[in-house]
């Protein structure tokens, strides 16, 4: 009997059984016997010196435990610090856990405080009087009236520097240049559940337990460790259910040190859980950069050099991950395309907003916004049809591999691996009905203007170094996997047994998988960069792989032959001579094995969008029609969760384009503090939305086969939207160069465009 | 986000309320709690009581009149929703209504608490001062009936009496060939309204518009009509040009507040459009 | 101050000493252990809370446990067993209505609630009445289809 593959099939998640029937454990559903809670005094104020912090009030209150201020803490005072591409110049710009000297956002911590219940803890935080000296508060790239940082002469805290071939005399030998200043706003992931951590200290072991770790457990018990003083071995991070990711969300934050800390000295479990106001306030920020782009062109269209010079607004401080946004700015501004000579430099400004990190395509989607609105625009002034301009400079196969622009500081060599770009376009623009609709472009109908854009994008993920997982065969013959990635809402359970039921020939039913927590494996790298699905999902095939040969080898031996003369099928091993033997009866052996998988090379899997809207031009409402987006992911495991990704990343992509936006006030105030500000996308918003993955090329680059997706759908979504209201509002002279579109936003600009056209016609008349 | 602590009491009566909140200073009206209790979780106000209506009976009534139809201050939108009766006997408050929040929220959301917490932005106070409504209110002075255009003095500023409890509201008879359009815009579906226009009148014999009301919300501090549009309006036909006179006189009256988000002049922009778009939608009645 | 309250959560009679300012998110979530009921915000914003009072699915979060006192809650415990899934939840599996799960006991309630007084709405009706739930994961799809291809086990 044939057994009937589980890739590639949409299986129904197995994560579903618990959570549909409010099963799930997140963090907030921990119990611990003694429990106390934790909550966090914040900065009220964006930029000041501290004075002095007096807690003595909120020490009095009923039921407090414990208060802590910076000066409570070991000394020096323990920084979080920087956990991908470490530099030395990002040292003195890590937070502190606590602030200390200053402080440089409003949300920063300023103390912790332990009582018996979150109220209780919440009362005794409005009795603490921090005595800070108000600072000027700068919230932009180009403002200069303050410095953060006492040791450095200004608030750029690092600049990487990209190039690629040979830019002499590019710019001023072409038929064509244009530069032109673009900026996208700060917005950010914003999960259904927010941060929270439990600690628990075995004083008798000398050992911290930690529960909601997510998405990096492994690096996180790393710096737990160091800052605890303790080794790796007694700290353990566990993982749960966690309610979303996208990037912002299970890095370390100060809170991960402060709640274990508190933990150890109390030797009272203690927990934590952010509250949605300082969510919005203290989990990592995102985007937010203003870049100057040029092209230099032939007059057909094709790209001979592009140089940028982006600034982007990392905040108060340098996040664990901050560094991944101005690098992925400088590297993925050419996208698919050729650009023959490239040069860009990426500076990380400091100013006084909450700290950045990585949000669902960091750096990507700006840098797509910044390229796809510049292509339009020299499009146009070329009287090239936008469509054919892309063609010109996509990449063709048999340009692939195409290495990437390097980087410095801490350079990476990576190359776009495989790619059918032009035929996906086209599967993308007959989707979209693009030549059909053409007729609408900048059409005013029924009060409405219509508009249509394409746009072509590519998403890095599989990140490395390696990845762990380890099967073991049960005494009852079924397999317990464990793997080192973690689950944040994708379906990583599900994706990952799948590829270990095909690897090992066995059902569902006979398999279990333990993710994330520092208890499984020796080694874990966390879900991340799109790269679970082809980490985790390859080293379990190397385990796997590993494991059915010492089945072979112990089944070989009871059947008394040699291990060349079985073979291993659907679960049973299978002599020669027709005897056979099943798991359970070698399940008593203990077989098991933990591989690693290593991986050096990314994958790229790329893809079109395209959209049709409308533009209200009395309200500015933007109106999406229809939206595509088509994706090769190489391989799909799982189309049905594959799809889910796809919607949600779309989604995502487009709130962020029309409705969220972290707003900052004149004093470094966060006004977007609540969910009644900050906008997130409803499902009356984008019903009109449609995702298509299709397999054309695989990675080459491991066994797998499939590539990292996840990311993609939110991508292309600024530049793309911004291209559709260009060509909508073309009649009326309106081109967007800033994001987001919000209703307000493109009626300003109708407006502003209306008043240069009449102006200049007044000075012509 | 923990509320800060309050006592509590839920009354049998009116009185019994009026009472507890007369006594004891600091303490606030509980109705459906759905405007109250986020105020009370980011800990911008911080009583010493909240009163509970839930208790109190009388107040959850919707009742149809020869000359009005009177809403029960205790009234939750779903049952404006839900009551078939008002589709004919009010068609405006049923199309304004439905705009308001979300599924859950309307379940417990209730006319008086939306009344008395005079969101400027808020679909039931526009309602309120568009169509001449009345309110009556008890307090410890006994009961009054005050006119709704009386009652907002500010952004979340009325009239009432600390000790005071909205207990009705009512609204005058409904014409049956009444011409009349609601419209409001917000960026999200539920969202508060960033402008929103009501706009009814009858006709005379003579097919002249009479007796027209302009009511806006989200454009100012408070809920408002705009005279000056109306006295345009009436005596007059509704046409084209009538439309747009009717457009730029209210783009040159109203005066709406700036905040960080959004700019006093997109919603001076919203106000004539939707105004020219309600009206438009009149003709067609 | 504390109060006692007494109400009837997914069948059993419940009674607690709490403090009036105790939600009934929380009291559901803590007082009683039942914590399939998510808190997202607690300013009566992204639904996850939502569960069924007296027959109305509520934000829980704008709710004090106190204001409880004599009603019938049901949480999403309420409208599960541990045999099978019953045809909402199936639903939901079937069309991937659910990534991360949070915000998705709300979606029951809300969709169960929903379902049982409107069993034959148009797509455009269960968005609007599912635009008071969000959900950052899914982008909606899923879980409008879900709600729609549920509407027949709720046809009488």
């Amino acid at each position: 009997m044939v057994r009937t593959p589980l890739i590639g099939q949409p299986i129904e998640r197995i994560e579903d059984l618990r959570l549909l029937r409010g099963k799930g454990c997140y963090v907030d559903d921990i119990q611990r016997p003694g429990l106390l809670h934790a909550a966090i005094s914040r900065s009220s104020i964006a930029h000041g010196i501290i004075k002095s912090i007096d807690v003595s009030a909120a020490k009095e209150v009923d039921g407090v435990h414990l208060v802590l201020t910076a000066k409570d803490l070991p000394q020096p005072t323990p920084t979080v610090p920087i956990r991908l591409f470490p530099n030395e110049k990002m040292i003195p710009l890590c937070q502190p856990v606590l602030a200390e000297k200053k402080v440089r956002y409003v949300g920063e911590p300023l103390a912790i405080v332990i009582a018996e219940t979150p109220a209780s803890a919440e009362d005794a935080l409005e009795l603490i009087y921090a005595d800070i000296e108000q600072l000027e508060a700068i919230s932009t790239t180009d403002d200069n009236r303050a410095l953060l940082f006492d040791n450095l002469d200004t608030n750029c805290g690092l600049v990487y520097y990209f190039k690629k071939g040979d830019m002499t005399g590019i710019f001023e030998s072409a038929d064509y240049t244009r530069s032109e200043k673009f900026h996208v706003h700060r917005h950010t992931g914003v999960t259904m559940e927010t941060r929270g951590v439990v600690s628990e200290w075995d004083a008798e072991k000398g050992k911290i337990t930690s529960w909601g770790a997510v998405k990096v457990p492994f690096a996180n018990r790393r710096i737990l460790a160091s800052l605890m003083n303790l080794r790796e071995e007694s700290v353990e991070m566990i993982e749960g259910d966690a309610g979303g990711s996208f990037g912002v969300r299970g890095e370390f934050f100060p809170e991960d040190f402060l709640v274990p800390h508190c933990a150890r000295i109390l030797n009272r479990p203690v927990k934590w859980i952010e509250d949605r106001r300082e969510h919005l306030l203290a989990v990592s920020h995102a985007r937010d950069a203003d870049c100057v782009l040029e092209i230099a062109c032939r007059k057909d269209g094709r790209i001979l050099g592009m140089r940028a010079d982006i600034k982007t607004n990392v905040g108060a401080y340098f996040r664990p991950t901050t560094a991944i946004t101005p690098r992925n700015l400088g590297q993925f501004v050419l996208g698919p395309y050729r650009v023959p000579g490239y040069e860009a430099s990426v500076s990380a400004m400091h100013s006084n907003k909450s700290p950045s990190g990585t949000y669902r395509g960091p750096g990507r989607y700006e840098a797509d916004f910044f390229r796809e609105r510049l292509f339009d625009l020299v499009a146009k002034d070329l009287n090239i049809d936008r469509v054919e301009f892309r063609r010109r400079n996509l990449l063709r196969e048999d340009e692939l591999p195409c290495a990437f622009p390097s980087v410095e500081p801490n350079p990476v060599l990576t190359e776009l691996d495989s790619g059918a770009y032009e035929e996906v376009l086209d599967i993308c623009l007959k989707e979209v009905k693009w030549d059909e609709k053409q007729h609408l472009q900048g059409q005013l109908v029924d009060g409405l203007y219509h508009g249509l854009a394409i746009a072509c994008f590519v998403e890095g993920g599989a990140a490395g170094p390696r990845e762990n997982a380890k099967v073991v065969l049960e005494s009852d013959g079924t397999v317990s996997i464990y793997v080192g990635s973690s689950a944040v809402g994708q379906g990583l359970q599900t994706i990952l047994m799948q590829i270990a039921a095909d690897e090992l020939e066995l059902p569902l039913e006979k398999l279990r998988l333990f993710h994330g927590s520092t208890t499984y494996v020796k080694e874990g790298f966390g879900s991340f960069h799109s790269r679970s699905t082809v980490m985790g999902g390859n080293a379990i095939m190397l385990a796997a792989t590993e494991l059915k040969r010492q089945i072979l080898e112990a089944a070989a031996e009871i059947m008394q032959c040699s291990a060349n003369e079985v073979t291993y099928q659907d679960g049973i091993v299978i002599a020669e001579n027709g005897s056979s033997v099943a798991l359970e009866a070698i399940a008593d052996r203990k077989l098991s094995y933990e591989a690693s998988f290593a991986n050096t090379k990314h994958t790229y899997t790329y893809g079109s969008h395209a959209v049709h809207l409308t533009v209200d031009p009395e309200t500015g409402r933007v109106t999406i029609l229809d939206y595509i987006a088509v994706e090769d992911a190489g391989r799909i495991i799982n189309p049905l969760t594959l799809h889910g990704q796809g919607i949600g990343a779309i989604v995502q992509g487009l709130g962020g384009t029309l409705l969220e936006n972290l707003v900052y006030g004149e004093d470094g105030q966060m006004l977007s503090a609540s969910l009644a500000d900050y906008l997130l996308p409803l499902a009356t918003d984008f019903p009109n939305i449609r995702s298509i993955s299709v397999e054309l090329r695989r990675s080459p680059n491991h066994p797998l086969g499939a590539k990292g997706a996840g990311e993609g759908g939110t991508i292309p979504a600024g530049g793309l939207i911004a291209n559709a209201v260009a060509a909508a509002l073309e009649s009326l002279g309106v081109q967007p160069l800033q994001l987001p579109l919000t209703p307000d936003r493109v009626w300003l600009m109708i407006q502003d465009a209306e008043l240069a056209r009449s102006t200049a016609a007044a000075s012509v008349a | 986000m923990k509320m800060p602590k309050f006592e509590y009491a839920s009354p049998n009566s009116v009185e019994e309320a009026v009472r507890l909140l007369a006594e004891n200073e600091g303490s606030k009206v509980l109705s459906g709690g759905q405007s109250l209790l986020p105020i009370l979780a980011f800990r911008l106000n911080y009583p010493s009581l909240l009163v509970d209506l839930k208790n109190v009976d009388g107040l959850s009534g919707i009742h149809i009149g020869p000359e009005d139809v009177r809403l029960g201050g205790r009234v939750r939108w779903c049952q404006i929703g839900d009551d078939k009766r008002l589709e004919a006997a009010h068609p405006l408050l049923v199309s304004v209504i439905s705009n308001v929040a979300h599924y859950q929220i309307r379940n417990r959301g209730t006319v008086g608490g939306s009344l008395a917490h005079g969101d400027p932005a808020a679909e039931m106070p526009g309602f309120a001062v568009a169509c001449d409504c009345t309110l009556t209110a008890v307090g410890s002075g006994g009961a009054r009936k005050i006119a709704a255009g009386d009652f907002y003095t500010g952004a979340l500023e009325t009239v009432l009496e600390p000790d005071e409890i909205i207990t009705e509201l009512s609204i005058p008879k409904w014409p049956v060939d009444r011409r009349w359009g609601f419209q409001e815009f917000s960026q999200r579906k539920g969202d508060f309204a960033i402008a929103g226009v009501t706009v009814f009148y009858d006709h005379n014999p003579k097919g002249e518009i009479q007796d027209a009301h302009v009511g806006v919300i989200g454009a100012a501090s408070v809920p408002m009509r705009l005279q000056e549009v109306e006295n345009l309006l009436n005596g007059n036909r509704l046409t084209g040009e009538l439309v747009a006179a009717a457009k730029e006189c209210a783009l040159r009256v109203v005066d709406p507040m700036e905040d960080s988000q959004i700019s006093a002049n997109y919603r001076r922009s919203l106000v004539g459009t939707l105004l020219s778009r309600v009206l438009n939608g009149t003709a067609g009645h | 101050m504390v109060m006692q309250v007494t109400f009837n959560l997914n069948g059993k009679q419940v009674s607690a000493s709490v403090e009036p300012r105790l939600t009934l998110g929380d009291c559901i979530r803590h007082t009683f252990a039942q914590t399939g009921t998510h808190i997202g915000c607690e300013h009566g914003v992204c639904g996850a809370c939502t569960v069924i009072v007296d027959g109305d699915p509520v934000r829980s979060c704008l709710m004090l446990a106190v204001q409880a006192e004599g009603s019938e809650v049901t949480t999403v415990e309420g409208l599960s067993n541990d045999e099978y899934l019953t045809p909402l939840q199936q639903s939901f599996r079937t069309h991937h209505a659910l990534q991360c799960g949070f915000c998705t006991p709300g979606f029951i309630t809300t969709a169960h609630a929903f379902l049982t007084k409107e069993p034959d709405a148009t797509e455009e009706r269960v968005r609007e009445v599912l635009s008071g739930n969000v959900c950052r994961c899914t982008g909606y799809l899923g879980i409008v289809e879900a709600v729609l291809a549920a509407q027949p086990a709720y046809r009488k």
